[in-house]
This record gives C-alpha cells, sequence and structure tokens, in this order.
C-alpha cells in the first residue's frame, strides 16, 4: 500500500482526488453513494456574494466524449453556504475548499474575507467561469487582470488561496506566473473550454446560453499541455483536472505537473471513478516500486 | 447508502413501436423499492452522460424501461442484447404520489405514456388517457387495461381511437374524478394544468429536462418554480421528475 495522501499549500489531503467544483455540489448527493472521507477532498460549488439562480435550461449538451455545460453558477450564496452546509462538510473527514466567482473585485475581497473567518481549509477563486455575463472569466485572461485579483483578493484572504485558471488563453504559463507573483499559494487548471452545438432541425444552440464549457475525456490532452507548460513557469503546486476518467489519466497528469487532482464530469457516468481512480494509482505504485504518491509529480521526461 | 449503481441483467429489449423499444431488466433486488414516476440513469457505454428513463413497471422482478430512440444514446440502448448486463442507477427522484382513497386520471402523451402503466398499478380503478401523435406510435394500451385502468386513446390525426387531444377527453370526465396525474410533452402539461386549475383540481406533473449527474449535484436540469411567492430553480433530477403543477413556472 503506497502513501496516497499529498500537501498542497501546507494542506494534507489522504488522496490526490479532489471532486471539481460545479460537479459535487456542496457533497450530499455523493455522501449517498459513500463516504467523502473516501476523497482527498471538495471542492465545492462555486459561490457568489448572494443567491444565483443560474441559466435557463438547457444548461448541458453531450459532445463527442464530453459535455457542455452552462449552469451560469445557480448557489445559495455565501452566508448561506456558511451557515447551511459548511458545518456538515466540515463532518466528512475531508478536505474542504470552498470556490469563490464574483462580478467584480471587490465581491471576491469580500467573500475571501467572509470565508476566511470560517473553518474552511482552501479558497479556490473561479476567475474562469465562462458561463457568466459579468466577471468570471474576464478576470481569467490577461496577465494584468490576473495580477490584479489576485493581489487584490489575497490582502482578503488568510486562508491558503488557489486561482483556478482558464484554458481559454493565448500564454498559459505567463498567466500562471502573473497569479503566483501576486501571491496566489497554488494553482488549479483547467477549467472548461468554451464550446458550442447546434441543434441542425431548429437551428438553435442547444444549450439556452448559446454557448457553454466543454469538459470531460475530450479536454484531457489539453489540461495536461496545459499543466505541464505552468508546472514549468511556476514553483507553486498544481491541482490538475480537465477530463481525468481513468487512474491512467490520473499518473499522466501528475507526471504532466500535477500535485494533486480534480475530477468531475467522470463522476456523472461513474459515480465511484474517485475511488477506482485510487484503487488504480495505488496499484500502479505498488507494481512499480513507488512508496509515495508524491513522486510522480513533474517525473515527465520530455523530448 | 441511498443510492447504488447495479448491474441488471437484459431479459428482453424488443421494439414495439416506431423507433419505441420496450426494454426489461432482472431487477433482483429485494431491498430496492421503486415508486411510479421514478427514473433509471442508464450508462451508455461509450457516451459520456448516461439517460435518464422513467420506469414503466418494477413488478414481479422484471424493471422495464420504454423508451424511444431520440438520438446517440437510446440508439445504443436499442441495440443492447439478451443476456448482457446493463449498468443503472436507480430509483432516482421524486415519483407520484399516490393516496389509494382517491380516484385518479392519468393523463399522459407519447413517450409520455409509459411511467404511468406502473403509476396505474398503484391506484384503484384509474382512469388513464393516452395520447399519440399517429397509430404506428401507440404503445401500452393492452397493459394499462390488463392493469385494471379505464383506458382511453386518441390520436391527433384519428388514424386510432379517437381523433383530438388527450385535454379534450379530460374536459369530459374530470367532474368524476379526484386528482389527476400527467407526463408528456410540455404544452399537453399546460393544458392539463390549464384544464385541472379552473376544474379547482389538484394537478402533478412529471417534467423532462436535459440532465447531468441524475442525483441533484451538477444543477443543469434546472426548472424554475414559484415557492411561497417567490420564484426559485429546483431541478428535475431530484425535486422531481413530478411537481405540483400549481408550483411549476411555464
Amino acid at each position: 500500500m503506497a502513501d496516497l495522501s499529498v500537501k498542497v499549500a501546507g494542506v494534507t489531503f489522504n488522496n490526490p482526488l479532489i471532486a471539481a467544483s460545479g460537479t459535487f455540489g456542496f457533497g450530499r448527493e455523493y455522501s449517498e453513494f459513500y463516504p467523502l472521507e473516501k476523497l482527498g477532498g471538495i471542492s465545492c460549488k462555486g459561490i457568489t456574494p448572494t443567491r444565483r439562480d443560474g441559466n435557463p435550461p438547457p444548461r448541458i449538451a453531450e459532445t463527442p466524449s464530453g459535455i457542455l455545460n452552462a449552469v451560469g453558477l445557480q448557489n445559495p450564496g455565501v452566508d448561506a453556504f456558511i451557515r447551511d452546509d459548511l458545518p456538515w462538510l466540515k463532518q466528512q473527514n475531508t478536505v474542504v475548499i470552498a470556490n469563490i466567482a464574483g462580478n467584480t473585485p471587490e465581491e471576491y475581497c469580500l467573500m475571501a474575507e467572509k470565508l476566511s473567518a470560517t473553518d474552511v481549509d482552501m479558497i479556490e477563486m473561479n476567475i474562469s467561469c465562462p458561463n457568466v455575463k459579468n466577471g468570471g472569466v474576464q478576470f481569467g485572461t490577461s496577465c494584468e487582470s490576473v495580477g490584479a485579483i489576485t493581489a487584490a483578493v489575497r490582502r482578503h484572504c488568510t486562508k491558503p488561496l488557489v486561482v483556478k485558471l482558464s484554458p481559454n488563453v493565448a500564454d498559459i504559463a505567463s498567466i500562471a506566473k502573473a497569479a503566483e507573483a501576486s501571491g496566489a499559494d497554488a494553482l488549479s487548471m483547467i477549467n472548461t473550454l468554451t464550446g458550442m452545438r447546434i441543434d441542425i432541425n431548429s437551428r438553435r444552440p442547444i444549450i439556452r446560453n448559446n454557448t457553454g464549457g466543454l469538459s470531460g475525456a475530450a479536454i484531457f490532452p489539453v489540461a495536461v499541455r496545459m499543466v505541464w507548460q505552468a508546472a514549468n513557469a511556476v514553483d507553486i503546486p498544481i491541482i490538475g483536472m480537465g477530463g481525468i476518467s481513468t487512474w491512467e489519466d490520473a499518473a499522466e497528469m501528475l507526471m504532466a505537473g500535477a500535485t494533486a487532482l480534480q475530477i468531475g464530469t467522470v463522476l456523472f457516468s461513474d459515480p465511484y471513478a474517485p475511488i477506482k481512480i485510487n484503487e488504480g494509482l495505488n496499484s500502479f505504485l505498488d507494481k512499480n516500486g513507488i512508496t509515495s504518491v508524491t513522486e510522480l509529480t513533474a517525473t515527465v521526461q520530455p523530448w | 447508502m441511498k443510492y447504488d449503481v447495479r448491474q441488471l441483467m437484459l431479459l428482453d429489449n424488443s421494439q414495439i413501436a416506431e423507433d419505441i423499444f420496450d426494454m426489461r431488466l432482472k431487477l433482483d433486488a429485494p431491498d430496492l423499492s421503486v415508486c411510479c414516476g421514478q427514473f433509471a440513469h442508464v450508462y451508455v457505454p461509450g457516451k459520456t452522460l448516461r439517460r435518464p428513463i422513467s420506469v414503466c413497471d418494477a413488478s414481479d422482478g422484471v424493471l422495464r424501461l420504454v423508451y424511444q430512440i431520440k438520438g446517440e444514446g437510446t440508439a445504443i440502448m436499442a441495440k443492447m442484447q439478451p443476456g448482457q448486463t446493463v449498468d443503472v442507477l436507480l430509483p432516482l427522484g421524486h415519483g407520484f404520489d399516490i393516496d389509494p382513497n382517491k380516484r385518479y386520471c392519468l393523463i399522459c402523451g407519447g413517450i409520455g405514456v409509459p411511467p404511468m402503466l406502473y403509476t396505474a398499478k398503484q391506484c384503484a380503478e384509474p382512469l388513464v388517457i393516452t395520447g399519440f401523435r399517429s397509430e404506428s406510435l401507440v404503445i401500452l394500451q393492452d397493459d394499462l387495461k390488463a392493469a385494471g385502468a379505464e383506458t382511453l386513446l386518441c390520436t391527433d390525426d384519428g388514424t386510432a381511437g379517437q381523433k383530438g387531444f388527450v385535454t379534450d377527453l379530460l374536459r369530459e370526465r374530470i367532474d368524476e374524478i379526484d386528482e389527476v396525474c400527467a407526463c408528456g410533452p410540455t404544452p399537453m402539461l399546460r393544458a392539463v394544468a390549464d384544464v385541472c386549475r379552473q376544474a379547482g383540481k389538484p394537478c402533478q406533473i412529471s417534467l423532462e429536462e436535459r440532465m447531468g449527474c441524475g442525483v441533484g449535484a451538477c444543477l443543469v436540469c434546472a426548472v424554475k418554480v414559484r415557492e411561497n411567492g417567490e420564484e426559485l430553480m429546483k431541478h428535475v433530477c431530484k425535486d422531481g421528475p413530478v411537481f405540483n403543477a400549481e408550483e411549476v413556472v411555464f
């Protein structure tokens, strides 16, 4: 039995598998499948300063080896999260990451301050949501805006701060450096890639928001490439995600440079995927005489 | 644990009407209690999303899923062979609430008809009104009659049963029933809800929306409802698929 625990920004995870924000709610539903302590952690549904009802449906469309979604950050608001969900989450014996998404820098700062006064383990700053009109990805696509918002939130955040990056950029390495230089303790990447599907009979986009975020196995090679590029550019740890579906994918993402992993879309076909991935990783490590999963991180040997 | 993924043996998967198939799975799970109006989330090899299919019947150790080929996923389902196992997450969602002391009208259209078979089995002598576009799409008439339901049939083009809409028949009979349960296309549900409101009869409707996780975590299958005078989003997979018609904002 290899050691599957990993450490990101001073926080220890029992294993590297974290449920990805937006696919797992606040954990209650999936706790009806298995105890949440089997996960390394949970990145909660993105929260905003006040309740949001999200976009009108349809909010999802299947694509080859993936899905498009445009939920539009439906959530009960930061205060309701702290009051109704956090106490329960903290009893689940897993790392709790609050994911925040604002319309303005001030909103991010306000939420970071409120959450810093709670016992959440980490704060993940989502500057990469493609499905809302204001905020979201607009903060995440230039080095200047990433640097500015990271620095601002850093001043209000006493928790380990993870900046979640968008893949919808030309130069991910520079963006990663900007986040690091402005005080990020870790990066998580990649969020979804913006995509679109059209019903050829009605000539309407399938998703009511017209465009949505592409996730699932389809984006995995893009995610591996971007994590690798970012890992080569920064010294802070990276939580890798984007289409991880099997333990082989997980090993690949770790080798590309990730220290921990998030998985999301695969849960919709197999709710037990994180448990199976951990088992597969463990066997792989044992078979290769590797004692700790951390030994896989950034071990790719590029040509 | 409330949820589990089960590997069920496929017993039969026959075509029963144009693009409509009748999948029967061995349900050897005495621990499992399926309510009428709930659904099964079927894993389709090679697809990222499961397919939510309403439970047509769950009696006598057989789970029956009657589904229509609508796209790639259901086309793969239609090719599944007896003897193979099917990966099913069930039972999911909130189904119809049936009071054994009430007389029900179950009103359904097209591929909204299947869940009404299991529902009819939970009701005392229900009236079932079924509607289809045309004769080639008519399903489950004999099953509904065998379940003890008075079964009425209408088609849009008059090729089977009475020509017209299900709401025409509902208006004629609404005085003799206590409550209505409906499943079918949204315009039909809206019309049924209107008839019930005018007649002062309670009405439960089963809704459909493009779905992800199936358990209420991913929030994609949103439906707007009115609760205590306030509009908010609920979700077909967990809060529904059956809602009180009065709360749904069409």
